[in-house]
């Protein structure tokens, strides 16, 4: 929580003052009944019309004095909260741009997301209300008791019963009411859910014709929320009846016990309009703290869950200052893994385990395995996504870690699995790379990507717009954006991970075409499920469940390997796997 | 417009007419009771007039009719809440099932054509939206109106000057709420443009934040992120300003009315036209008869969105339903498995002709694999044999007869369907088994699993077949649910097939599984199969080589080979190594 605190500190003056012009205004309104009670008892009993017009004005200069106040306090909110939260995002965003893959694994995307926006949002809130409110409506509410016992010790007494009963009516109510709200939210995701799924599977729901049994699936869904929502109803709309009744009937005891002062001269007419106004008021803040403690409760709850992504401890830890300088040395392996093993969580079992490779510079190399075999895992340990569980990564024979980030990353062209493009245009997705990349130099990427011919054929060319997670891009279109983006800054290490899922064997086999042929220099790590897209690789890695069961040429595989054999087997026919042998 | 979107809204609500009555007697009876309230502690104040003066005779029956006033008041209240709740949520379920229904009869046409995201929070959201604002909103209207009404009423009873100065005063603060609203409405506005923007962003760069990292992205990433943030900071720091105004400016309002009435009502009393019991009781209508006002613009805007969503939701009940199966239709209750097609022509759009006079005669037990670039039209063949989609001419007939002569049910009954999209839904795995075979026996449902080799994984699983599929299946590969749509199929025993071979991305092992259970679903049956894969498309016995739409070739493996033609082409590009040999 401290972390948070911090942010406030640079809102010092709005924080101090906001409150104190809000606590002004307060004050005022509680001068107000004071001022009418004179009216009344001075001004009506002694007929005194001058006196009810000075009085009158007092009223309206206070009016306007309140208004002044509480002007300056709501501005002095709106800085302040609308700060405090544009500051919190910032710094929430430097933070998650700090993290390694291990904390995005975490966290998970859709979190990160609501994190940043509707938890930072309930923030800014609570900071606007901790300027307005939190002074102000305690203080009305003790302040009209005050007032209160300052006309009358002993009628206060009903302030002092009806305050504790309506604030344990207000959490009564509201304690109860308020978890059912995640009910119902929890009941309405599931209608939500079962439309989705009857859109996405309309096909099989007509296939086995069970538009009725979807139907009564919808509907006991639909009564169900019904229930809760009716059954919650029926609980809050008890608030207001049983708040304004307890305030009434307190003021009916004013009034009869007042009375009974007023007879005997302890007490005026105007005072006991006065009690009654405060009545009225003690109402009002109550409600109010009622609602300030429901959005506290909330901003806590979104405060721990921001506070948790400040404390997380990044896991890549960026040590290294200065740049390696890196020796070309065709003897040293360009890349050395020796005995690597890593896992993603901590204590839990291996995504890959003793594996030890040499990769020679300008080598195709090809891994293949099921899913879940840890391909993706290995590729991934080269930019230093993950650190190493066990075992060292060398590069140039040089640890990974010797490496400033960027240096390594620079060095290296990706294009994942799932592929990805941004909003904005063609050439601004492919500059990712290489912001200085020329317009030829883009072109050549693309052509090696097998992408020229479409982006050609987009109005605009490379400055043709892409939609918010390349929606108006097919599958294809968008896994060869990624690999072009990959090519763009000229890596020395190249590594397409599964990149080409999407696209047709034959595009695909002019793609791999295209990479040998104008990719000379550098090392290229081809990831994929399909033997034909790794067959013709210099070295092909067979991982299973995380080990490695084989390295080496295609045919040789074939004879050595029993996992490549029978990964072949269930891709080529028979015949296929045969001829080469 | 809205006359018909209120009426057809009224419709749904008939079936509660009684407590629609009810809801507004009792919103009549409380909204009195709580008029009469200050009334009456006008009443008793004016019994206490000073020492000596307090006429205990009379008090204790006006205080007993307050009493009555504030428990009316308050139980009346409560009932009411109650009504229009029950109302609201019975309504809403309603429209909600109907919506639901509809979309189970509307062509595919409409739910492919329609994203998904949209339905959903037409049936989510803008149903939620509806009974919040028109049912809510017409309670709040109705009882505001006769809160405004009976005000006056009572006010002008006691004294018309004083009941002037509320009547004239108040409207002042329907200018200022309609003044503030007009400004912070505009950089409300701006606000959410600029939230819109930042989310999205945020979905971007949090989402691809892995991408980032591979590219060094991570500064430029920050900076965009630093300058929207700014942006929303502006606009949202007015918006909060002028929002929070409203607060300030409605007891500035309030305020002067109180002062107005303070001044010429202890004017009047000083003439003897007033007592003070009245004044105190003019002091309360002020407030009371501002708040409607005060809630007006709210409601107003409120009741603009429901009816923005009720038309929303409006145009998916008016969607056309598919052509209704004709009532002397067969009743398919076997099939021999022979499919013609005769002269077939089908377009998604008119002006984008897709199939075009399309001829094929399948003799039962055969088997046609559909080979051909992406977007050729194979998916689309499905969706005429299915009947998902009617075809524009010519005919589609089963064993003989056409199927548009054949009820829906029966006629997909006739085929079973396992897309590459495999559909499950959130339920046990059980349940998704036996989807179209509700009745069936734990032996035929294991039987079933085996024969898809679904059966080891399965037991393998903790709870077995009671393991709940999370959301759309994601705690399953995506292989395992592939074998889970084939023993769907399996158990049903369809005397024809449909099955659409996934292109990649399943783990290879699985894989095997797959296909062994494809080849032993299609044995004796009439299978068509989208095919990617060499061993289906060379076992077949007929292969439609698709190209735009047409059937450009036909035959077997080998008679299409020899042809020299598109397959050979096809063949070649996809699966020989013409690269390199």
């Amino acid at each position: 929580m401290r972390k948070l605190v911090q942010f406030l500190k640079g809102y010092k003056k709005q924080v101090f003052f906001g409150p104190l012009f809000k606590l002004a205004e307060a004050v005022l309104e509680l001068i107000v009944p004071l001022v009418m009670v004179r009216i009344i008892d001075i001004g009506i009993a002694n007929q005194d019309k001058l006196y009810v017009l000075r009085m009158g004005g007092l009223l309206l200069l206070i009016a306007v004095v309140s208004l002044s106040c509480a002007l300056v306090c709501q501005y002095f909110a709106s800085i302040a909260s609308q700060g405090v939260g544009t500051d919190i995002r910032n710094s929430l965003f430097q933070k998650i741009n700090c993290f390694s893959h291990r904390e995005l694994d975490k966290f998970g995307t859709p979190s990160l997301i609501t994190r940043l926006t509707g938890d930072v949002n309930q923030l800014q809130l609570a900071v606007a209300m901790l300027i307005r409110l939190v002074i102000r409506a305690p203080f009305l509410a003790i302040g009209s008791v005050v007032m209160a016992m300052l006309i009358d010790l002993k009628l206060s007494i009903v302030f002092m019963v009806v305050m504790p009963l309506i604030a344990f009516v207000l959490y009564l109510i509201m304690s109860r009411s308020i978890p059912f709200f995640k009910t119902i939210q929890r009941k309405l995701d599931r209608i939500s859910l079962i439309v989705r799924e009857n859109l996405e599977g309309a096909r099989v729901i007509r296939a086995f014709s069970k538009q009725q049994h979807e139907a009564a699936r919808f509907s006991k869904a639909s009564d169900e929320l019904t229930q809760t929502a009716v059954g919650v109803g029926r609980l809050s709309a008890l608030l207001n009846p049983l708040t304004y009744s307890i305030m009434n009937f307190a003021i009916i005891v004013i009034i009869w016990c007042g009375g009974l002062q007023v007879n005997v001269g302890t007490l005026t007419q105007g005072e006991i309009i006065a009690f009654i106004n405060y009545m009225t008021q003690v109402l009002l803040a109550l409600v109010v703290v009622a609602n300030l403690v429901v959005t506290f409760t909330k901003a806590s709850a979104s405060a721990s869950r921001v506070n948790e992504i400040f404390e997380t401890e990044v896991s890549v830890v960026d040590a290294a200052a200065a740049p390696v300088l890196v020796s070309q040395n065709p003897n040293v392996p360009l890349l050395e893994f020796k005995h690597v093993s890593f896992s993603y969580h901590d204590n839990e079992e291996y995504a890959l385990q003793d594996v030890s490779l040499q990769i020679y510079a300008g080598e195709t190399i090809g891994i293949i395995g099921g899913t879940g075999s840890g391909k993706s895992t290995l590729v991934q340990l080269i930019p230093r996504f993950y650190d190493v569980s066990k075992g060292e990564l060398l590069l140039h024979g040089v640890p990974l870690q010797d490496y400033p980030l960027f240096q390594l990353r620079a060095m290296i062209g990706m294009a994942p699995q799932k592929a990805a493009v941004v909003s904005g245009t063609i050439a601004t997705n492919l500059r990712w790379g290489d912001q200085s990349a020329s317009d030829d130099a883009l072109w050549d990427a693309l052509r090696t990507a097998q992408a020229a011919e479409f982006v050609q054929s987009k109005p605009g060319g490379l400055q043709a717009e892409i939609h918010q997670g390349g929606q108006n891009l097919s599958g294809g279109q968008k896994q060869r954006l990624t690999i072009a983006r990959a090519l763009v800054g000229k890596p020395d290490i190249l590594i397409l991970d599964d990149s080409s899922s999407a696209l047709d064997y034959a595009t695909d086999a002019a793609l791999r075409q295209a990479i040998r042929r104008d990719i000379q220099s550098a090392t290229i790590f081809l990831v994929s499920q399909r033997v034909s897209s790794i067959r013709h690789a210099d070295k092909i890695i067979v991982l299973d469940d995380g080990c490695v069961a084989g390295v080496g040429r295609h045919d040789d595989l074939l004879h050595t390997c029993e996992v490549y054999r029978e990964i072949c087997l269930s891709q080529l026919s028979a015949q296929e796997v045969d001829c080469h042998e | 417009m809205n006359k018909t979107v209120t009426g057809r809204l009224l419709r749904f609500t008939k079936p509660y007419a009684l407590f629609i009555t009810l809801a507004f007697v009792c919103a009549f009876i409380s909204v009195s009771c709580s008029l009469l309230v200050p009334v009456f502690i006008g009443d008793a104040v004016d019994l206490v007039i000073g020492q000596g003066q307090v006429q205990f005779a009379a008090l204790p029956k006006i205080l007993l009719l307050l009493g009555c006033a504030i428990t009316g008041y308050a139980v009346f209240q409560w009932l009411m809440s109650y009504f229009t709740n029950v109302i609201t949520y019975r309504t809403v379920k309603d429209l909600r099932m109907q919506v639901f229904q509809k979309l189970s009869q509307v062509p595919l046409r409409y739910i492919d054509g329609m994203p998904h995201g949209d339905i959903i929070s037409r049936v989510a959201s803008d149903i939620d939206q509806i009974s919040e604002g028109l049912l809510q909103g017409a309670t709040q209207l109705f009882t505001g109106i006769i809160t405004i009404l009976g005000t006056i009423f009572f006010m002008v009873r006691a004294n018309v000057y004083v009941a002037l100065v509320v009547i004239l005063l108040t409207p002042l603060s329907l200018f200022v709420a309609s003044f503030i609203a007009k400004n912070s409405y505009k950089h409300f506005r701006s606000q959410m443009d600029t939230q819109g923007i930042l989310s999205g962003y945020i979905e971007e760069m949090v989402g691809n934040q892995k991408l980032v990292k591979s590219f060094g992205f991570e500064e430029e990433s920050i900076r965009g992120f630093e300058e929207i943030n700014q942006t929303l900071y502006t606009h949202g720091q007015k918006a909060q300003f002028f929002s929070s105004l409203s607060n300030p400016c409605t007891r500035f309002v309030n305020a002067v009315v109180y002062a107005g009435v303070g001044i010429v009502g202890a004017l009047s009393a000083i003439g003897g036209h007033l007592t003070v019991g009245q004044i105190s009781m003019f002091l309360s209508y002020a407030n009371q008869y501002t708040k409607p006002f005060n809630e007006i613009t709210a409601i107003i805007s409120q009741l603009q969105s429901a009816f923005a969503s009720a038309q929303r939701v409006f145009s998916v009940l008016d969607e056309p339903s598919e052509i209704p199966d004709a009532p002397d239709a067969l009743q398919k209750e076997s099939c021999g498995g022979q499919v013609a097609l005769d002269n077939v022509s089908f377009s998604y759009s008119p002006d984008r002709p897709l199939i075009e006079n399309l001829q094929l005669l399948v003799k039962p037990g055969n088997r046609i694999a559909l080979v051909g670039p992406t977007g050729c039209g194979k998916t689309t063949l499905i969706n005429l044999l299915m009947r998902f989609y009617d075809i524009n001419s010519g005919a589609i007939c089963v064993d003989g007869t056409d199927i548009r002569a054949i009820t829906r049910n029966s006629l997909r009954g006739c085929y079973g369907m396992v897309l590459q999209e495999s559909w499950l839904f959130s339920g046990t795995i059980r349940e998704n088994i036996t989807y179209g075979k509700p009745d069936a026996t734990e032996e035929e449902m294991i039987a079933a699993a085996k024969a898809a080799h679904a059966h080891s994984f399965i037991r393998r699983l903790s709870q077995g077949y009671d393991t709940l599929v999370t959301d759309a299946g994601a705690n399953l590969s995506q292989g395992q649910r592939q074998l889970l749509c084939i023993a769907r199929v399996m158990l049903m025993n369809p005397a024809m097939l449909i099955l659409d071979e996934a292109t990649s991305n399943i783990d290879t092992r699985t894989e095997i599984l797959v296909q062994k259970a494809f080849s032993k679903m299609m044995q004796g049956r009439t299978s068509f199969v989208v095919a990617h894969r060499l061993s289906t498309i060379r076992e077949a016995d007929v292969i439609l080589v698709m190209k735009d739409g047409h059937i450009i070739e036909q035959g077997t493996h080998d008679t299409l080979l020899s042809q020299n033609g598109f397959y050979k082409e096809l063949y070649e590009s996809q699966f020989a190594k013409t690269e390199e040999n």
